[in-house]
């Protein structure tokens, strides 16, 4: 009896075994069904859906305008501390001082890529980009100034 | 604990699992006594990865905080960043559209779905197949290729905003669910065909582990856990929120209680999550995706608690407001950690090498455990 048990348990498990073999011989001869992505070097064709969050990035057009207007809603709104908007007062041709910003700090360590300050932002002065390759040799690259150097505010936006 | 290492009594052996181990899925540090090779006591140790989220949540504002949760049990995030949601609604009454609760359900389904299968991959890897795991990744990935699409991110997503998700749904969302529908019903038989008629994996599981419904109940389990000892306590099922009342689903229930009854339970969940999602992405209803909320959100004075059942068992979201804009005390009942404290009683008087097996079949998720 015991015998009997102790074969037909090897059995079943020799054809537990042969059944998943066999899952494994069909897929050797479908190489069609491989899914598997050549990273790094499928890098330029890898189409990363528009909606992915790499890293905040502020726009600017080609007469380096961009549409921050300093009011600090991002800043409130993101739970870690991630940016600081330093702002400064500027005078306009009518004599008039306006805030403005003068550097929009972006701590990219500190960064969980939640969307809060995308939503928060009422100029959509700021958006998401799609590059998620991050690494870098020192800390302190990861600081970056989000408004490029004498960019100004575009016209028209309040 | 230094009394505790080294042998305890005649012949008895103390050995440390993790936190650095393989089979641990994590940074758990189980201190195991045997008495040969069998276990007399499992006491894990916990505080490895211990980030104070209920602390820093109340630091933050009623919109900021939810982002924290994804980060506890990081397999089903999407699911507790709703009991979140759910629980901020609860306070300032916010009524949800419709088609915000349609959204909200099947992404929390289709994580469900990338959380079992990811689960079932891990266990198969546990028990010592390692084919499994990769069919199971190439499952989750169509998944994750569909959240990251309309989410923004793969795994921490943070769709949810307090009064409905973040976007609306992608122009792709339709399709590309409906072909992961079409291929995950191909591939079901071919996970069965591999493991769960497999006869090395049945003898490892059948029989071991065995929890029964009175200690299923009395250590807290929640989910498929408790689930495949008899106990009835889907939430969805119980006290049901957003539009799972009007669903038609089934509560796979087992009475066994072992290890094989577990691993039963998860493979028919899933088979009932994808009904679901089935049977709403043809009828995701027109009309706002999110509903109009104050720019700061300031519930009122009181006590809030909501319940969600995530991919491990049931995730409760506890606010204490002072009617200010944040929190004075956040708790959160995660699943991890009551179904962990039923692992010592589960595997006692079992072998070594089943332990690895029943863990598996609980389905820890550590940073859950240990927030």
């Amino acid at each position: 009896m015991f015998l009997k048990e102790y074969i037909s348990d090897i059995a079943g498990a020799v054809g537990s075994l042969l059944k998943g073999m066999r899952r494994t011989g069909w897929y050797f001869l479908h190489r069609e069904e491989a899914i598997t992505q050549q990273y790094p070097d499928n890098r330029d064709n890898m189409g990363l859906p528009e909606r992915f969050r790499g890293e905040v990035v502020m726009p600017h057009n080609e007469q380096n305008e961009h549409r921050c207007t300093g009011c600090t809603a991002c800043e409130l709104a993101c739970p870690n501390g991630t940016i600081k908007v330093v702002t400064k007062f500027e005078v306009n041709a009518e004599g008039k001082r306006k805030k403005a910003v003068d550097r929009f700090i972006y701590h990219l360590e500190l960064c969980t890529m939640c969307n809060l300050c995308i939503e928060a932002c009422p100029t959509d002065a700021i958006k998401m980009a799609q590059n998620f390759e991050h690494s870098v040799y020192d800390r302190s690259r990861l600081t970056k100034i989000l408004n490029r150097p004498e960019s100004r505010l575009q016209e028209g936006v309040e | 604990m230094v009394e505790e290492i080294g042998t305890t009594e005649q012949g008895d052996l103390v050995i440390n699992v993790g936190p650095q181990h393989p089979a641990t899925h994590g940074v758990l540090h189980l201190v195991i006594t045997l008495n040969g090779e069998t276990v007399k006591k499992v006491e894990p140790h916990l505080g490895y990865i211990h980030r104070s989220i209920e602390k820093m949540c109340e630091s933050l504002s009623y919109r900021q905080f939810i982002y924290a949760t994804s980060r506890m049990d990081y397999l089903s995030s999407h699911i507790n960043n709703h009991g979140c949601a759910l629980a901020v609604e609860k306070a300032l009454q916010i009524e949800v559209p419709e088609r915000a609760q349609v959204i909200r359900v099947l992404m929390d389904e289709l994580t469900r779905i990338a959380s079992h299968v990811l689960w079932w991959g891990a266990m198969a890897m546990d028990i010592g197949a390692f084919t499994p795991f990769f069919h199971a990744f190439r499952e989750r990935e169509m998944i994750n290729d569909i959240m990251e699409e309309t989410c923004g991110a793969r795994l921490t997503m943070n769709y949810m905003v307090p009064g409905g998700v973040m976007f609306d749904l992608h122009p792709n969302f339709h399709r590309r669910v409906k072909e992961f529908i079409r291929q995950f019903h191909k591939k079901l038989p071919e996970y069965d065909e591999l493991v769960t008629g497999n006869a090395i994996f049945k003898a490892r599981t059948r029989g071991v582990g065995v929890l029964s419904k009175e200690d299923a109940i009395s250590y807290g389990c929640s989910g498929p856990t408790a689930r495949a000892s008899g106990v009835d306590c889907d939430i969805r099922k119980l006290y049901p929120y957003e539009v799972y009342g009007k669903l038609q689903f089934e509560q796979p229930l087992a009475t066994e209680g072992d290890t094989y009854a577990r691993y039963l339970v998860r493979m028919h969940e899933m088979r009932q999550s994808l009904s679901i999602v089935e049977q709403l992405i043809d009828n995701i209803p027109e009309g706002e995706f999110q509903a109009k909320t104050k720019a700061v959100l300031k519930p009122p004075k009181g006590e809030f608690y909501s319940r969600v059942e995530t991919a491990r068992g049931e995730f409760g979201v506890y606010i204490v407001s002072e009617g200010g804009t944040t929190p004075y005390r956040i708790k959160y009942r995660s699943p991890g950690f009551s179904n962990l404290s039923a692992l010592d009683h589960a595997v006692r008087g079992q072998k070594i090498g089943d332990l690895v097996a029943i863990m598996g079949s609980f389905d820890l998720v550590i940073p859950d455990i240990d927030r």
